[in-house]
């Protein structure tokens, strides 16, 4: 049971993804692009846990931490470039 | 000389070391060496851009303001739910919340809690830090979403931080 | 495996997925950009956190100890979607984007 509702997730998962990419380039402006980009690596996160389960490891949770704070700090920067034109004044 | 080898920030040195530990799988010799020198050097390093410490703070209402956000998250989320799906359209509004809150930690974490309960998102802080601007995705009136804020909370905050 | 365990796992996964789903629904249909706002930095999270739960059950459930890292990864995305949602509010507000049409107030400048 647990392996459908696997494979149902990560269908969902990765519409998701598909959507945010749809966003990405549709835009309309520079900060819904830097939001479907924050979106996308979310849902990235949860395609590596997805993929760990179906694996049955718990290798890949590294990677995921590892995203989960580039992806933060990536935003970060991007909105501070939108704001201010530069990242580190 | 002395100065240099205390701890600034306890709780953040506690945190950063108990972090450390999950972080490299299983406590050992070496992680709790290097956790301890991560929690002395990183307290010391970031000590300039930390903000002042509240005065008095009633860390034990916590938990309970916890559990009420969580279970805000999770109510809340479905109602965000159906509203993205319908087909109408939503009723979005830029609300001015008028913050009773004074010290800077306690508007942040009103401000994060805000943006994390479906349905508003906090925007900007006024220059003087009496005014928050908070964007609700579907409104009937202002004054709605400042009582729902204030009463469920900002109450609880200022019991914590008086 | 436990069987109670199995349907706790299908069914947290397949929340996670649904909310997963809907905060990019919202981030694709929603009309402008602070209302875009709101689909991922809640629904997305929430579903974020599900799924981590469910692999947090999964593993243990297996009898392969607690798993931490999970924990640590849905702790610190709880903790910087506040944050990442605030400062590129903050952006847009800055940049000026449109607003749709029939939004009550505006953004301040300062």
């Amino acid at each position: 049971m647990i392996t459908i509702a696997l494979y149902i997730t990560i269908a969902m998962v990765t519409l998701a993804a598909l959507l945010n990419v749809y966003r990405l380039i549709k835009g309309p402006d520079a900060p819904d692009r830097v939001l479907a980009l924050d979106t996308l690596y979310i849902n990235a996160i949860a395609l590596i846990i997805l993929l760990g389960i179906t694996l049955g490891t718990r290798m890949y949770l590294e990677s995921a931490l590892l995203i989960a704070v580039m992806g933060f700090v990536g935003t970060v920067a991007m909105a501070k470039y939108l704001k201010r034109g530069s990242v580190i004044e | 000389m002395l100065d240099r080898l205390s701890f600034p920030q306890p709780w953040l040195s506690l945190i950063l070391f108990v972090t450390w530990q999950f972080l490299s799988d299983g406590i050992s010799g070496g992680s709790v060496v290097l956790g301890l020198l991560l929690a002395w050097a990183i307290p010391q390093l970031t000590q300039g851009f930390w903000p002042e410490r509240p005065s008095f703070m009633r860390f034990w209402l916590m938990p309970r303001y916890l559990a009420r956000v969580i279970k805000d998250i999770i109510v809340a989320s479905f109602q965000v739910a159906a509203l993205i799906l319908s087909p109408r359209q939503p009723r979005p509004a830029f609300v001015c919340y008028p913050l009773e809150l004074e010290h800077p930690l306690a508007i942040s974490i009103l401000a994060s809690t805000i943006s994390l309960t479906p349905g508003t998102v906090s925007v900007d802080v006024s220059d003087d830090q009496r005014l928050l601007l908070v964007h609700a995705l579907d409104a009937e009136n202002d004054q709605q979403v400042i009582d729902a804020i204030r009463t469920r909370y900002e109450q609880p905050l200022l019991e914590m931080f008086k | 495996m436990n069987p109670f365990a199995e349907y706790v796992i299908a069914f947290l996964l397949l929340l996670g997925g649904a909310f997963t789903l809907i905060g990019a629904i919202g981030l694709a249909r929603l009309p402008d950009f602070f209302t875009r706002l709101h689909g991922p930095t809640k629904a997305t999270t929430l579903g974020v956190g599900a799924i981590m739960l469910s692999s947090v059950i999964y593993f243990t459930a297996r009898g392969e100890g607690i798993g931490i890292s999970e924990v640590l990864i849905t702790v610190f995305l709880f903790m910087t979607a506040p944050v990442s949602a605030n400062i590129l509010a903050k952006a847009a507000m800055h940049i000026g984007v449109n607003t749709m049409e029939g939004t009550e107030g505006k953004p301040w400048e300062q």
